[in-house]
């Protein structure tokens, strides 16, 4: 993670994290979990909430840093006002997931891990959502639409602000 | 103990009263799958055919019977009449076949799929069969998944009034060694893939000095193409609670933990229901059923990395840390998570326990092949007419299973995918290769959790290939260099050969590679890693050398190898495809054949789609990859 671009941390303040904190004991162990309410609770985890998780579970910065960047769960930029997942798992990939994939880049004009400028929404790619029977599938928010098609995709969109 | 049974009673009256009362009952499949294909549009419609009319029925939301190709799948059962199946249902059909059953009782058979009912000629006559002779499931044996898409699994009662938590009963009857004997002579091996027998690690743990053991149930399914864990936990979650009371309870375990994929919300939010319920019932906590035995049962959500699923890099995960294999040994039998002895079982293999508990191990072993006794669940997707999650034998055979319960391909097959991005690709002569971990192994694949993966002769080897190990790449943890640098290699060789600038070399590089990879990587995840690529190179050489020397790509699947055209002949010059090309690539007048200049064609399929599905000619638009010379140069 380099610089602040994209960082919004002034609207977070201290307080904000006591209740997604409360729950836990503060043991090492927690970290995962810790991360998971934070993203939760605001989205993403900022540089702020990495500093604090780190204050609170007593662990380096970077150790926090180190764990949350290994995983593909957590996101280091604020969402858009809807996700837009598209599935690369193998049903998909061989039923054209990687086309719809290109056409919602194209779509949206941003890469998968981006959020557009007007943060209406951000793309990701996931490896299964575990339709795979229903190939290839999009998810918006969390309405899964199967057997996706380039045409389709325009239209599903247009029904989100 | 008799608390137990009484309440089993008691939910087995309700459970009979069910499927004998005099309220009609609507049955909807309201798992992932089915939601994704609108199942939930499909209950509110439901809801409203009955609120509008005044009618009476209990709505029973049950978890995936495995037809995915027919979901929604809907089921009515009014009293007086056979239950009723109804398959790819619509908010319109559901509340015509709502009205049409329990206003003027037509059971509406033009729509139906299925029945319950006895063999009359009614049903015969109109070709509907009984719901387990439906070709997808007949020649399926159903142990795992003997409640799944039947009972409504948020309620325990009818995981109760199901033969549920009798498999923990007999094995507090039988002791701890009692229980470890009958998995042993059940010959029940690992479900999550290498198939290591259950009661080995189970002794090695029952046998570690530690004052606390741990048992950890593995669902964090990472195949791309694999969900029967998932299916199982959202449609019967206790059968894989009661398989951790067992498993604990054998290896002297007192805390547990499920480490779940993030992205199964709906299996987390039923685990935690039926968790509750057992802490109500008595089946969870200090003294369970009066047997003297604790333990506790935690929820771990999994943060998404592939290499979680290998045992060691699962445990890291759960500590807090990267999610990084460690050498073994020590094995986590003896020395897991927080140095104590800890058990990593799958979900399918938990699953199990409870059925050859209460049934015993003979009868667990009348299912299978020697040395591979029991059923095994897949999930069967890809380019096959029935897709769904399945459960056979071992030992049956890849053609049975791709053919018969899958209805075989559209389009001439090709191949199949067994064990996920860690597996191998066969080709047709392996159809009659047994499913059983030895078979799979010889053939150069694994058994792996139970995704197939089936394709025709529209998928492109070289370009899965490609798939399978960006997919492998991305996830290497990065601890040790042959599964970090090789595999990003073998990516970029691969690269080379789907976009037309393969070298001759180039096959002979994958393969010394491949090898090395497998031979220096400490996990499983490198190990198998270049499997997808030696298979395939072993049984699909020729598709190789048409990418490298004719710049080929004969599925027209790889992007850089294809062209799109319009065949003039049959372009009726509708303009459907103008208005959908989003480079202004096609051109032409309304009613003439239209134009498709190539340089500006962006590859997006838009047109195709288009004239297959919308326009008036269907197939004015076709797809294809064309043999280079050696001079010719790819654009």
């Amino acid at each position: 993670m380099t610089g602040r671009v994209g960082m919004d941390d002034s609207a977070v303040s201290y307080d904000e994290y006591g209740p997604v904190l409360a729950r836990f004991k503060g043991e090492q162990g927690d970290l995962i979990p810790v991360l998971q309410g934070v993203q939760r609770a605001f989205g993403y985890i900022s540089e702020e909430a990495m500093r604090h998780v780190s204050r609170f579970l007593r662990i380096s910065e970077n150790q926090v840093f180190g764990v949350a960047s290994f995983y593909s769960q957590f996101r280091f930029t604020p969402p858009g006002r809807h996700s837009v997942k598209v599935c690369l798992g193998t049903a998909c990939h061989v039923r054209g997931g990687q086309i719809l994939s290109r056409a919602l880049e194209r779509e949206l004009g941003i890469l998968p891990g981006q959020t557009t400028v007007d943060r209406r929404f951000d793309l990701q790619r996931v490896a299964c959502l575990g339709c795979c029977a229903l190939a290839p599938v999009i998810q918006t928010d969390d309405e899964i639409h199967s057997q996706m098609t380039v045409i389709r995709l325009k239209q599903v969109l247009s029904e989100y602000e | 103990m008799n608390k137990l049974r009484k309440q089993r009673e008691e939910a087995k009256k309700k459970w009979d009263s069910l499927a004998a009362g005099d309220v009609p009952v609507i049955y909807l499949g309201t798992a992932s799958c089915g939601r994704a294909a609108g199942a939930m549009k499909v209950l509110e419609s439901i809801q409203a055919a009955l609120r509008d009319n005044r009618l009476e029925a209990i709505i029973v939301q049950v978890g995936c019977v495995g037809l995915c190709y027919l979901e929604p799948l809907m089921d009515v059962a009014v009293p007086g009449h056979p239950r009723m199946s109804y398959g790819n249902v619509t908010p319109a059909k559901a509340s015509e076949i709502v009205e049409s059953c329990l206003m003027k009782g037509d059971p509406i058979l033009r729509l139906a799929v299925a029945h319950f009912g006895d063999e009359n000629g009614e049903f015969a006559k109109r070709k509907i069969p009984r719901f387990f002779d439906l070709p997808m499931l007949k020649p399926q044996v159903r142990v795992v998944l003997k409640n799944c898409g039947f009972i409504d699994p948020e309620q325990i009662g009818h995981y109760l009034a199901n033969d549920g938590y009798r498999g923990i009963e007999s094995a507090f009857a039988r002791g701890a060694d009692g229980v470890i004997a009958e998995v042993r002579d059940a010959g029940l091996r690992g479900r999550g893939g290498a198939g290591f027998p259950t009661f080995k690690k189970w002794e090695i743990c029952r046998n570690a000095p530690g004052r606390i053991k741990y048992l950890i149930c593995n669902a964090d399914e990472g195949d791309p193409g694999a969900f029967m864990n998932r299916s199982l936990l959202e449609g019967d979650p206790h059968a894989v609670l009661e398989g951790m009371l067992i498993a604990a309870y054998a290896i002297g375990a007192s805390q547990g933990y499920i480490y779940i994929r993030a992205e199964y919300p709906l299996a987390i939010a039923r685990l935690n229901v039926a968790i509750s319920q057992m802490r109500d019932y008595g089946l969870l906590g200090q003294n369970i059923l009066e047997s003297g035995f604790d333990f506790e049962i935690t929820i771990k959500e999994g943060a998404g990395a592939f290499v979680c699923g290998e045992e060691t890099a699962l445990i890291a995960s759960i500590e807090g840390e990267r999610g990084m294999p460690k050498s073994r040994p020590p094995f986590p039998a003896i020395a897991g998570l927080h140095g104590m002895p800890t058990i990593i079982n799958n979900v399918e293999t938990l699953g199990t326990l409870s059925s050859i508990l209460r049934n015993g191990a003979s009868w667990y072993r009348q299912f299978g092949v020697q040395g591979n006794h029991g059923t095994k669940t897949f999930s069967l997707v890809g380019k096959v007419r029935r897709t769904g999650l399945i459960e056979v034998p071992l030992g049956t055979t890849l053609r049975k299973i791709i053919f018969d319960i899958g209805g075989g391909t559209i389009k001439r097959f090709k191949a199949v995918q067994t064990g996920g991005p860690s597996g191998g690709c066969l080709s047709e002569e392996f159809l009659d290769t047994p499913v059983d971990y030895e078979s799979l192994g010889a053939a150069g694949s694994i058994m792996g959790s139970g995704g197939l993966i089936v394709m025709d002769e529209d998928t492109c080897v070289v370009d899965l290939a490609r798939y399978f190990l960006d997919f492998a790449q991305q996830e290497s943890c990065g601890k040790c260099t042959p599964c970090r640098v090789g595999t990003r290699h073998l990516v970029e060789i691969l690269q080379r050969m789907t976009t037309g600038r393969g070298l001759a070399e180039d096959l002979a590089t994958l393969q010394t590679l491949g090898e090395t990879i497998k031979r220096g990587s400490l996990c499983g995840l490198g190990q198998t890693a270049p499997n997808p690529v030696l298979t395939t190179l072993r049984y699909f050489r020729p598709e190789y050398l048409e990418h490298v020397t004719d710049k080929y790509c004969p599925a027209a699947v790889c992007t850089e190898l294809v062209e799109y055209r319009v065949i003039p002949d049959r372009c009726t010059g509708c303009q459907r495809c103008v208005s959908v090309c989003p480079t202004g690539a096609i051109t032409g007048p309304r009613a003439e054949p239209h134009n498709l200049d190539a340089s500006q064609c962006i590859k997006c399929r838009a047109c195709y789609e288009i004239c297959r599905f919308d326009a008036i000619a269907g197939d004015a638009i076709v797809i294809r990859s064309k043999r280079r010379t050696a001079d010719e140069q790819v654009l």
